[in-house]
């Protein structure tokens, strides 16, 4: 509604009639916007002084922003510590590994956006840059040193547990899709009763499952490291909420599909293979970058658990002496990082559902 | 396949069963009597000391949950409705801040959230002796929020708090535990309501606007009588999943120390080993907190549902 009037209006009429019709068109409107402003008036000076102006930048005086506390911010945190915040303790001579890493996946993700990157290109790009990743962080290879995981931490560690969360939960998620709309009871009624079990409990239940419980559910003398516990966690939780996004993908494949591939000979396999899936997960691409989005903030948990994420390595940054009671600056660059990651995402995926269906501007709702 | 499954089960009970008997931890549900010997920093209706069971303990950290995912549900919904309506605001102003808050919102992790707004009340809020009182009464410091209750009795008067010692006594005190995840659980929450609001209106046929103006009626009266009516059919089912995920999402209160169930129950497990019991206990109340909220919702679903269409 807004989009169409603004448009008329910047056709025929000029600045000030925008300005009555946007900002004064009635007495309540009037209202509200001269409350805006004065609010505004009020809080956005002394925050751009406390933000910028009188901010401490410079890590060589942390005793400056002591002196400062209350009058202006302490960046001078993130500049000390942003070789841990992004990189955790890998070895400080290697750090270009990790930032190339960093660089890959953020590549990855732009490359995935490209149209003519689909299907089995898609596939093999991934695969290729997956393999890449791995030898860039374990090492042992072409002459890297092998870096055990233990020391994998920071912004690196978030995109790696999201990133591959995501790749493995995916295959696992059509799987329950399928199996959830399966003609054989037994295994109907388990992917059923695994996709409500996981969306009906916190994620938070699930990462202590795989922190405490799955040690003992393991034979004598094998364990799992914690990192690959969680990783193992993350993944068993996005796959039940991948399934849904997938099964609504497949509902939406009218049954005559079904009926034709079946009239042509093709297998149950054949069918969902060449068939149903190739059209079902083309619907599905907007939400399931909805669920990475979800997904991706989710991995923040992590830091209850103890592995050295973003959120994490900033945490414990925190409770370095010279740096304790800085936790509003810190916390609020931790979001700034999330967001700068996030909101791309959630564009991207606005931008794909507007193109599937333009025209009324009813947004695609995100579950979290 | 059952077979399959069969032995997948049967193999990881067995390594369950040795790993216990190794371990030397007990099984079954028996420590819910034992002494708790933790003492919780809030309780509310149930009093609670060390000395109490473990069951007791239990039901003090699930009365905490439901406390503080019930009343953020309540804010969220008022938060996000305004937000949703000021989303589809003709007023640019409006319309620009609510998109932006729900943008900020919705891309930014809750324990980010909740860590930043803990750090504000703990780090950037005066003591108690110099706390800021927006409106008479009411006092923000770095030791939590007071205001002042309705007291019991007749005539019934309003209970202010007042500072004595290091902090206040009298009227109501909400913890900075407390308060930064109300606070945090409930911006987040709206910010996913206002999008539904918003989705839900804008899913009414702009025809349905043209024609009940034109019967003459106000714009309230189109809301109430002919666009809300039709929107909360699209509103109400995902709304309910969003209440759902503010009951989940209230167990990161363990995050901030809140002794909500899942921290109280991470403590048990902590104290006694059994981790099994443990987490069953956290999966089963969050199931039928679950099962409990999408009963209601159904009912009132029904209610708004066309009839003779099947949603």
């Amino acid at each position: 509604m807004n989009r169409a009037l603004d448009e008329a209006m910047s056709r025929r009429v000029p600045a000030l009639y925008w300005v009555r019709a946007r900002l004064f068109s009635t007495w309540t409107s009037s209202l509200a916007t001269l409350a805006v402003l004065y609010f505004s008036l009020k809080i956005i000076p002394p925050l751009i002084d406390w933000a910028f102006v009188r901010a401490v930048w410079s890590p060589q005086n942390a005793s400056l922003c002591r002196e400062s506390i209350g009058q202006g911010a302490c960046w001078a945190f993130v500049a000390d510590k942003y070789r841990f915040i992004l990189f955790g303790t890998f070895p400080a001579d290697q750090h270009w590994r990790p930032a190339l890493v960093i660089a890959v996946l953020i590549a990855l993700y732009a490359l995935s956006t490209l149209r003519g990157v689909r299907g089995s290109r898609l596939v093999t790009l991934w695969l290729t840059g997956m393999a890449a990743i791995g030898v860039l962080m374990w090492g042992g290879l072409f002459g890297l040193i092998y870096v055990e995981n233990e020391r994998w931490g920071g912004l690196t560690l978030t995109l790696l547990l999201a990133t591959f969360g995501i790749a493995c939960a995916f295959p696992l998620s059509i799987l329950l899709a399928l199996g959830r709309r399966s003609d054989m009871p037994l295994v109907r009624w388990l992917c059923i009763s695994y996709i409500e079990l996981i969306r009906g409990v916190p994620l938070i239940s699930v990462l202590f499952m795989a922190s405490v419980m799955l040690p003992l559910f393991l034979p004598a003398g094998v364990s799992i490291d914690k990192l690959l516990r969680a990783q193992l966690a993350m993944i068993l939780f996005a796959a039940a909420y991948l399934a849904e996004v997938v099964r609504g993908g497949l509902q939406a494949i009218p049954r005559q599909q079904e009926e034709a591939a079946q009239a042509l000979g093709l297998t149950y396999w054949q069918r969902t293979r060449y068939v149903i899936l190739p059209q079902a997960l083309r619907i599905s691409i907007p939400p399931l970058v909805n669920t990475f989005i979800g997904f991706f903030k989710d991995t923040s948990l992590v830091v209850i658990i103890g592995l050295f994420d973003f959120l994490t390595t900033i945490k414990v940054s925190l409770t370095e002496p010279a740096w304790t009671g800085f936790g509003v600056e810190a916390y609020l660059f931790a979001a700034i990082g999330y967001f700068l990651f996030c909101c791309p995402m959630s564009r991207y995926s606005q931008a794909l559902e507007r193109q599937n269906a333009p025209g009324r501007g009813v947004p695609m709702l995100r579950e979290n | 396949m059952a077979v399959t499954v069969g032995i997948a089960a049967w193999y990881f009970i067995s390594n369950a069963v040795e790993n216990l008997l190794t371990r030397r931890i007990a099984s079954g549900f028996g420590f819910l009597t034992r002494e708790a010997g933790f003492e919780i920093g809030e309780t509310t209706i149930l009093a609670y000391d060390a000395a109490d069971t473990y069951l007791k303990s239990l039901a003090v950290g699930l009365l905490n949950t439901l406390r503080v995912a019930a009343l953020a549900i309540v804010f969220s919904t008022l938060l996000g409705v305004l937000m949703g309506f000021s989303r589809l605001s003709l007023n640019w102003l409006l319309a620009k801040i609510a998109a932006g808050y729900v943008e900020v919102m919705r891309n930014v992790p809750l324990v980010v959230q909740l860590f930043f707004w803990y750090a504000v009340i703990t780090e950037s809020l005066p003591a108690p002796a110099e706390a800021l009182s927006p409106v008479p009464g009411v006092f923000l410091s770095n030791r939590g929020f007071a205001f002042p209750i309705l007291a019991a009795g007749t005539p019934i008067k309003l209970d202010y708090p007042v500072l004595s010692g290091f902090n206040f006594s009298g009227g109501a005190l909400l913890s900075p535990e407390f308060a930064a995840l109300l606070l945090g659980l409930t911006l987040y929450t709206a910010a996913f309501i206002a999008e539904i609001v918003r989705a839900g209106i804008l899913s009414v046929d702009r025809g349905q606007f043209e024609a009940a103006y034109s019967l003459g009626l106000n714009q309230p009266q189109v809301m109430r009588l002919v666009i809300l009516p039709q929107a909360l059919r699209v509103i109400v089912p995902p709304i309910s999943s969003q209440y759902l995920n503010c009951t989940k999402n209230s167990s990161l209160a363990v995050a901030i120390g809140y002794p909500d169930l899942v921290s109280i129950a991470n403590t048990t497990i902590n104290q006694t080993g059994q981790a099994i019991e443990g987490i069953a206990i956290i999966m089963i109340v969050y199931l039928t907190i679950s099962l409990a909220i999408s009963g209601f919702m159904n009912w009132y679903n029904r209610r708004f549902a066309l009839r003779g269409i099947k949603p």
